[in-house]
Order: C-alpha cells, then structure tokens, then sequence
C-alpha cells in the first residue's frame, strides 16, 4: 500500500489524477522510462541528437553590461535550435514514443515554444503531430503558429474557457484519452501525472548539468544564487537540477505576479497531478494572468511545490511591467532579445544581493515582438 | 431487471428533472458536481459544467441540490465530480455531508483505483484496463462497477463501442456485482446493444441536452424509450 501512495510524489504533491483510461498509458510510459533512460545506445542517441541537432551544450555567458557590480551570467537555452529549452524535452521524448512504438504525438502549447519544438522533432523523426493551442495564444504568438505549420503539424485551436495553455493541455489530455492506443503525448513542461514530471525533468537537466560545470570553470566556484522563470517550471526545475545537492546555492524560481501558483497559490488538483494552484476555497481552477504566454498558467510541476514546501527554493513575483523593462534592458545592454518567459527571471535575479548570479535564459524573444511593441 | 442510470449535472432544476427521469424508468441518478477543468468530459457535459459554475453551482450549493434532490426521489442518488472539488472540501468531509444530503455512493473521475482507497466510491474501468486492475477494482467498487466502453471522453456516439464486450468479459471474469456501461450510449438501440452485454448503462450528455434543451417532460420521455428498450433486451435474452 505505501508504493501504491508514494510512487510519483514530491511530498504531497504529484502522483495520478487521471481517468482510468489512462493509467495503462502512464504505466507503460513509466516502464519504458525506466527501460532507457540508462540504456548505453539511448543516451548515445539522445547525446548525439543534442550536439548536433540540439546545439548543445548551450554557451554560459556573463552579461557584464547588464550589471557592472554583479557577475550575471547567463544560461543560453535561447540558442538552442527552435530558440528555447523545449526541445530538449522534445527530443527525448520522441526517442521514447519511438520506442513505445506511438506514431502519432498530440502536444499543448502556451507559447508556442513547446508546439514548435514538437512539430521540429516530429518532422525530424516521421511523427505525425497535432498541437492544441488556445486561441487567444494562437492571436499573439502567430509565427509560432506559422512555424508548426511549415513543419508539418496540424495546430488545432482551442476555443472555449480561458483559450489559453489551461484548456489546451485539458483537450490535448482529451485526445490522447481518445486516441491512447496510438498516440504518444509530448507534454511540454514538468507538470502532469507521474511520470510526467519525473521525465521531463530528467530531460532538462542537461540544462544544470552543463550550468554547474560552465559556472564553475569561469569562476572556480558555485553561484551565489540560480534564478529562472516558472510557469510549469520545467527550464526552472532543469537549471535547479544541477544545485540542488548544493545546500549554499539559492534557487529563486520567479513567477509572473498574475500566476503566481506557488506564491498565491493552495493546493489542490488539476491536470492530472497534485500541485499548487490558482484555485478557488471549491477546487475550480482559476484564471491566470500574464503578459507572457508561456507562464500564463495557473498551475505548476508537483516537485516545484515541494521544494517551496521544504523552503528549499524560494519563488517570487515579476510583473508584466517589470519584466518588460528587463527585456529591453538585455537588448539594449547586451545585444540579446530574450523571451518574455526569461525576462521575469532577469528582473528578479537584478536585484537579488548576490556576487555570482546565474540565471536560465531560457528563450528567445522573437515571438514576442509583437507583444512589445504593442506596450 | 436491466439497470438504468442517469447523469444530470446539478443546477436549480435538477429536483425537478431528477422526478421525470425516475418517471421515465430510472434506476438510479448521478448528479455532476461542477469542475472547471473535467478532463473525461466531452463538449455537452463540459459545457453544462460552465452553466453551472455560472449559475453558482459550488460545492455547498451542490450538496443542497442533492438534498433537495433527495426529497423527491428515492432511487441511488450518486455525485460525480473530479479530486480537485474533494481536495477542496476535505475528502472526509465531503463523503459525510454527501451522505448526509442523500448520496448513496460516490464517482470521481479522475481518482484512479489505487488512488485515496478510503473514499469508497464506484470504480472506473475502461477497455484499457488490464484484467488484474479490473480485478482490483472490483474488489474496490461500492456497489457496482462502471464500464467506461470506449477509450475517449463523453458524448454520444454514432455505435456502441466493439470495445465494450471485451471489457465485459474482462469484468465478469473479476467481479460478480452488477456491470454498467457507460460512455458513448444515447439511444436506444444503443441502449438495448449495450444492455445485451452488461447488466445496465449509464446515459449522460444526450441526457443533459435533452433536460437542457427540451426540460423535464422531454427527459421524462427520453428516459422511458430507453427504458423500454431495455426492457424488450431483458425480454429478448430471457
């Protein structure tokens, strides 16, 4: 009985909340998992796959115009191939759908980063893909709507509720109940029934892995403090991966202020897992807020609550302003145009009272000119 | 005597649409509780959740529908929510006051079969369950046992599922309480197909649709053809 309660949680949070349906899917998927992820022909695949397709490893480089007092460096995921951490997500799990024997991926997406990093990987391996994407979402990222399109995947969007990264991960979830037999869903963050969250983070800690040793050969030391965005947290929970062991190491993930599901948030269901949540005193789910598509999301991954639980990390607020000022200021100080996502993280990590700061760059902000300019 | 159970989402009219439906030939209700973000819920029980919340259908006001409800029927009266409405209110909590407004049992959607093993409630199984989960479910369920007969969310369908009589084999080889199928059922040639298999079915949304659209007096009419249906399927296997 303890396994059939443990197996999946951070804490209290995590696990299966899912129609029946599904639970066979989940188990496969986990053994599958659990088949490869040290299987010598697999990591030499996804090792090389992440070199020569990926871009990896991601340079560390130290923003020294951005602050001239603080040594601020920063994590590249935005020169990643599909400019953001989400295809490293994608690439791996497109080597288990592969051998899951799945030829179809049904994925969500917010910002259109994940769905883009799907439909590449698709392409690149012969998958057929389906992109749920709300439709408000659809309005202000549409080169990424465009993108997926020229890379082969059908983007469905979704119409109804919010119309944003909510209700298009309940309708993929949808799909891939209806089609599980099939089907193969590429979830795009750490967040969702286990092993979701297990696996996605497993896939992105390459991100701190290469981090703590970049860090470490430019300045013989650990940071200070590692700070990164959080919407689903899965750039976040990848960079932390790689400190956590660290005790003196500050993990600061930084949410936007209108969703902030850790720092506002209770705990509660949605999705497939329990996490904490933008949620009412009756358990609906409330909605988010935020100039940036891709925290736009009243939920987070199960083990982000826990580590804000066990006072581990510690996860504060950007507003939509602040991170704004933050995006031009890398622009204008050091010639790069982050994602909207990052700049939340870049506002934080500004003021932090700290020597040695990195921070997890984790896009880039081409998707979001539009939105800026707009401002 | 071939079962006939009934889902209507809760909202003020439910009393009074709960009354026709066990006129037309119901066996036993389930009443939805509202959640913003139901997962095994098609288009036409989504949508009536929305309603709902819209109408103020919260967790206490859901209860007091299902007193209400109570009242003036007296078959099985089952809520059918998802976890995050028990995580709210308490899991405890919420099983006594559901007893207390009349609920004779409990389905939450997407609680898996091992999970939260002290809230008894009837267990799910779907036609992607292998036998040794259908057996543990059966050992679980409160009652009788719910056949999800296709793999995909509610709403009707043009046929009955050719994957519901494997499940049904699955299931009576696990368990011997009664068998109801649900999911995907809205006729009653459906019904009466379906019925050929298991011990009963479930109708949902074209319930729904039907109370919504049409009210209770069309609902009452809906259920009995159905009824009938199942009457002549007991019939043609007797």
């Amino acid at each position: 009985m303890a396994t059939e309660l443990t197996r999946g949680f951070y804490g209290a949070y995590g696990g299966r909340y899912v129609p029946e349906t599904l639970v066979p899917a989940l188990d496969e998927l986990e053994r599958g998992w659990s088949e490869i992820k040290d299987d010598p022909g697999f990591r030499l695949e996804l090792a090389r796959l992440q070199a020569a397709y990926v871009g990896r490893p991601t340079p560390l480089y130290r923003a020294e115009r951005l602050d001239e007092e603080k040594r601020v460096y920063l994590k590249r995921e935005d020169l990643c191939h599909t400019g953001a951490h989400k295809i490293n997500n994608a690439v791996g799990q497109a080597l288990v759908a592969r051998r899951l024997g799945k030829e179809r991926i049904v994925a969500e997406t917010g910002a259109g980063q994940h769905g883009v990093a799907a439909a590449t990987v698709c392409a690149r391996f012969g998958l057929e893909c389906v992109v749920y994407m709300g439709a408000e979402d659809m309005q202000r990222q549409r080169p990424n709507v465009e993108r997926m399109h020229l890379l082969g995947a059908e983007v469905r969007p979704v119409e109804f509720g919010t119309k944003t990264l909510k209700e298009a991960t309940s309708e993929a979830i949808r799909d891939w109940i209806t089609n599980v037999e099939t089907t193969h869903y590429m979830i795009g963050s750490c967040v969702g029934p286990h092993p979701y969250p297990e696996l996605v983070r497993d896939l992105q800690s390459v991100i701190g892995r290469e981090a703590r040793e970049q860090i470490i050969a430019a300045e013989s030391r650990l940071p200070d403090a590692v700070v990164a965005c959080v919407g689903g947290g899965s750039n976040a929970i990848g960079l932390f991966a790689g400190f956590l062991d660290d005790a003196d190491v500050r993990l600061v993930g930084v949410e936007a202020a209108g969703a902030a599901s850790l720092g506002t948030g209770r705990a509660g269901v949605l999705h497939g897992a329990r996490s904490s949540l933008l949620a009412d005193e009756d358990g609906q789910i409330a909605d988010a807020h935020s100039i940036s598509a891709g925290l736009d999301y009243p939920g987070v991954g199960p083990e982000h609550a826990f580590l804000r639980d066990e006072g581990r990390a510690e996860y504060p607020a950007a507003t939509d302003e602040e991170a704004l000022a933050a995006f031009h200021l890398l622009a204008e100080r050091e010639g790069i145009i982050p994602a909207l996502e990052p700049a939340h993280a870049l506002a934080r990590a500004l003021d932090l009272d700290a020597e040695v700061i990195l921070v997890g760059l984790s896009g880039r902000g081409d998707k979001d000119l539009a939105t800026v300019l707009s401002r | 005597m071939k079962k006939l159970s009934v889902y209507l989402m809760a909202g003020p009219d439910t009393p009074e649409l709960a009354e026709a439906a066990v006129a037309g030939g119901a066996d036993l209700l389930e009443i939805g509780f509202p959640f913003s973000d139901p997962l095994a819920d098609g288009p036409v029980i989504r949508l009536a959740g929305e309603r709902a919340l819209a109408q103020g259908m919260r967790t206490k006001e859901c209860l007091r529908c299902l007193a209400d409800t109570r009242r003036r029927v007296d078959v099985p009266l089952i809520p059918m929510t998802y976890a995050s409405i028990l995580e709210a209110y308490g899991y405890e909590r919420f099983q006594e006051d559901a007893a207390q407004a009349g609920a004779t049992s409990l389905i939450v959607a997407d609680l898996p079969i091992e999970a939260a093993p002290d809230v008894k409630r009837v267990q799910l199984v779907a036609p992607t369950t292998p036998a040794e989960r259908v057996r543990l479910a059966g050992e679980r369920t409160d009652g009788w046992l719910y056949l999800v007969s296709l793999t995909g969310t509610t709403g009707a369908r043009a046929e009955v599922s050719a994957q519901l009589a494997g499940l049904v084999d699955r299931a009576r080889a696990a368990t011997e309480l009664p068998l109801l199928a649900g999911f995907g059922i809205s006729t009653p040639e459906h019904a009466a197909e379906a019925a050929s298999l298991a011990d009963g079915i479930v109708v949902g949304s074209r319930a729904v649709e039907v109370a919504y659209e049409n009210g209770a007096e069309a609902l009452q009419e809906y259920v009995a053809s159905l009824r009938a249906a199942l009457d002549v399927a007991e019939h043609a296997v007797a």
